[in-house]
């Protein structure tokens, strides 16, 4: 039997091996820009559906925010892109504004920092860190990305029908969700969502699984797991993350689908919506907020984690200095996800729940802090006393290092009980999650953009352009939502479509104008940075093989794309990859592929 | 540093160029993703679970409900979902015995035993939609139900059971009965199709052309997994 075994892995590994050597012939336009099979780009595929759907979704946020800071004023623009019937006369609709902020929550939690975060990074670096010629299964690779076109093209198509799109916040609680009478946006909107999301979770697990299998099967000689990079450990361990709890999110949403077509009452009981009894009993909504947050702690740390991996990997390169802390970092990327699985209850402090069973959930959620602050001090000790260069792509990565922090400190206040309950759903909680989650996230995927673009499409991005994308930035960043907390704090619920009616709140409004501008300021840099990316892949500088003198695998490669990544045979590994200024070495960096000289010692 | 090199050399799988479980991809995929489908009917079954627990007085019991076997006019609980279990146990037995027919290169056996894993699993499926037709047609007295209708009382006798109704009690015991043994009868009817198009490829020497019979052992996997589910869900649903 173990024989019958051996073969099987062999040839396994020839035809994921020498088929790709031995591929002379050039591949045709589709199969090598459309319906692709090679890692590299399906990479690039996922990034530009993210762009896109990244773009559409921050400019929802514009025009919700021209709403909450002059509530009920008319802008041609929201006429314009709206159109007569969701701001008639450039006044936005109360319906919009929910299906607004619930598809700008849907497009950068799922389709922007999910899947452009994950399925950009995860397929470019995986195979090329862990020296292997492709993902295990390239057709399989390639479902996954038209999975997530095909759920992309349905989200965006659900912003054109009649009733709108889906508009009961990005968690879809029912009855809200689960209700067509409830509100228009619950109508076929939620239908297309509900498709949409599952379409996804599909991709996300196509995704995952190979992920998981090339790091496991096709790391190439000498690539032992501690001399993995960490940006190939952050992306294991968030294709783990993602292949235990999307599944919950999926049965969650199929009984949703049941409720909302087949008339079964899961979530539903004891509803009447005008006078009129509804038949479903029995059920219950809080059933659905912990299946859904049990998927969706997790997925904070999905989008999370790919970030920090690849903020270890560019602090280490750009400070010349080994990462501090390589096997702590490895414990506390492990350490967060297993805790990611027993915290959700956090979500629901204010649904009822036993105050007992509460304070296990406190205790949980603040040991997170733990590993987090673990983190952050590895980064800054990376930082201390190295020979620092400030590439956009570092300042990236230290400004997550900085909203990390922030939004971490807020983190605190909010897994606490005592503190959540008043502060639930208010501006406060949006703040946090927008600083230690969105913001964090969005930084290191433009981190990584920055840094592996010349990996990518063979170019430098014009770093002076970079620089004004950061500072600009990282400003409207913190302009936005430093004052937001204060918002919260005083109460102002989110979700509301204006809060005019409520006399406590008029000293809020004159925060909700600054942040407003910070918010449209922080839009203008994103045009810098479309327009930074566009030109540079056609008309930027050529990349040289090496640009940042780092030490993985992926530099190794030519700068041309081949198929099967590198020609000949597979580097060899023989070191960690944080050899930086290596005390006895001539150069600062010493690659992976290079072997010990005699006498020389493994760092870590 | 002795320990050092005693513990690289204990790694050797670990240290890259080799599969550190002399698995090929397909397996090591097919492993991962029924972690995953495990995790979607542990949602399902937890769902199952917390609403159980919210009406422990009021939830039928299955001994009461599944009372109905072929042939036999009276009343025997539960008889007919342990006839069901077992063929779908054995339909396992005889998928170990095609793989283990695989090892030997014994393209005969190997379709033999596909042949009878795959009328196993058609038995299942059918059983389970006996027992479906006798849980919707219900009983012959029926209940009474009395609800609202245009905001007046309606009181009206019922049989059986369906996605809105259930004689035998609460109405969300029949949503979760239909929902997760058909998500699982899907499973089982997916195996069956997989089961089926890998027989066909048995009897055309696909795998005795390749050279081995992995892809019999990867259905394997899925089908051993839809007969664990079962089991849980048989635990669940008709034991507890």
């Amino acid at each position: 039997m173990d024989h019958a075994h051996d073969t099987h892995t062999h040839e396994g590994h020839d035809h994921g091996h020498d088929a790709h050597a031995h591929h002379h012939e050039e591949p045709g336009f589709w199969t090598k820009y459309i319906f692709s099979e090679d890692h590299k780009m399906i990479s690039r595929q996922f990034l530009l559906t993210a762009i896109f759907m990244g773009v559409l979704a921050m400019m929802m946020s514009i025009f919700f925010r021209l709403q909450l800071a002059w509530p009920g004023e008319s802008f041609p623009i929201l006429n314009y892109f709206l159109g007569d019937k969701w701001a008639p006369g450039g006044v936005m609709s109360p319906d919009m504004y929910l299906a607004l902020v619930t598809i700008h929550g849907t497009i950068m939690v799922f389709f922007v920092l999910t899947g452009g975060l994950s399925g950009t990074f995860s397929n470019l670096l995986i195979p090329l860190q862990v020296g292997a010629r492709d993902m295990a299964s390239g057709f399989l690779n390639m479902l996954s990305y038209w999975f997530f076109f095909i759920s992309s093209v349905i989200m965006f198509a659900s912003l054109f029908i009649e009733d709108g799109p889906a508009s009961a916040g990005w968690t879809i609680y029912p009855p809200l969700s689960a209700l067509p009478q409830a509100i228009p946006g619950s109508g076929l909107g939620m239908t297309l969502w509900l498709v949409s999301m599952s379409l996804f979770v599909v991709s996300s697990l196509l995704g995952s699984l190979n992920y998981i299998v090339t790091v496991i099967n096709l790391r190439t000689k000498g690539m032992t797991f501690t001399r993995l990079p960490l940006t190939v450990w952050a992306f294991l361990v968030t294709a783990i993350l993602g292949v235990l709890s999307f599944p919950v999110l999926f049965s969650a949403v199929l009984l949703l689908i049941f409720d909302r077509s087949f008339g079964t009452s899961f979530y539903l009981s004891d509803i009447f919506i005008s006078g009129q009894a509804l038949e479903q009993t029995g059920g219950s909504p809080i059933l659905f907020q912990h299946l859904f947050w049990f998927l969706g702690h997790p997925e904070v740390y999905i989008v999370l984690l790919p970030a920090l991996g690849i903020t270890s990997e560019i602090i280490a390169t750009m400070s010349r200095k080994p990462i501090f802390g390589y096997r702590a970092m490895i414990g506390s990327i492990l350490a967060i996800a297993f805790l990611s699985f027993i915290v959700w209850g956090h979500h629901m402090f204010v649904t009822g729940m036993n105050p007992f069973l509460g304070s296990v959930f406190v205790f949980t959620t603040l040991l997170i802090a733990i590993p987090s602050a673990v983190k952050a001090f590895n980064y800054i000790t990376t930082l201390w006393k190295g020979n620092l260069i400030m590439s956009p792509a570092m300042l990236f990565a230290i400004g997550l290092v900085s909203t990390f922090v922030t939004g971490g400190v807020t983190g605190i206040i909010l897994a606490d009980s005592a503190l959540d309950i008043p502060l639930h759903d208010t501006y406060f909680v949006v703040a946090h999650f927008h600083i230690v989650m969105g913001a964090s996230a969005i930084f290191g995927m433009f981190a990584g953009v920055y840094h592996w673009f010349p990996r990518m499409f063979g170019r430098m991005m014009s770093n002076k352009l970079g620089y004004v994308h950061f500072w600009v930035t990282f400003i409207a960043v913190y302009g936005v939502f430093f004052p937001m907390h204060f918002i919260g704090l005083s109460g102002v619920p989110r979700r509301y479509y204006s809060n005019e009616a409520f006399a406590m709140f008029d000293n809020t409004h004159d925060l909700n104008v600054i942040i407003t501008g910070f918010a449209i300021f922080g839009a203008i840099a994103q045009v810098v940075f479309v327009f930074n990316f566009f030109f540079s892949v056609y008309k930027g500088k050529r990349a040289t093989q090496n640009p940042w003198n780092s030490n993985t695998l992926e530099w190794t490669a030519p700068v041309e794309h081949l198929h099967g990544n590198w020609p000949g045979s597979l580097p060899e590994v023989y070191r960690w990859p944080y050899d930086y200024s290596k005390p006895g070495k001539d150069e600062d960096f010493v690659p992976q592929n290079i072997p010990l000289s005699p006498g020389e010692v493994e760092n870590h | 540093m002795s320990s050092h090199s005693t513990a690289v050399s204990e790694t050797k799988h670990w240290n890259g160029g080799v599969s550190p479980f002399g698995m090929s991809y397909g397996k090591m995929y097919m492993w991962f993703f029924l972690v995953s489908d495990a995790l979607t009917f542990s949602g399902l079954l937890c769902a199952y679970g917390f609403m159980r627990h919210k009406y422990p007085d009021l939830w039928p019991i299955p001994g009461d409900v599944f009372t109905h076997f072929p042939f036999y006019e009276g009343h025997i609980a539960l008889a007919y979902v342990g006839l069901m279990t077992f063929i779908l146990i054995m339909s396992s037995v005889t998928m170990v015995l095609a793989v283990e027919a695989g090892h030997r290169m014994n393209k005969k056996a190997v379709a033999n035993w596909m042949l009878l894993t795959i009328i196993g699993g058609l038995m299942f499926v059918g059983s389970q939609a006996w027992e479906w037709y006798h849980f919707i047609v219900g009983t012959d007295h029926g209940a009474v139900r009395t609800f609202l209708k245009d905001g007046v009382w309606v009181t009206e006798v019922f049989k059986g059971a369906n996605l809105q109704v259930n004689e035998y009690g609460l109405p969300v015991f029949g949503d979760f009965f239909f929902f997760i043994t058909g998500f699982h009868g899907f499973h089982v009817f997916s195996g069956v199709v997989i089961n089926a198009i890998i027989y066909i490829n048995v009897l055309n020497d696909t795998y005795e052309k390749r050279g081995h019979y992995e892809m019999v052992e990867k259905v394997g996997l899925y089908w051993h997994f839809v007969d664990l589910v079962w089991v849980f869900v048989f635990t669940f649903f008709y034991l507890l």
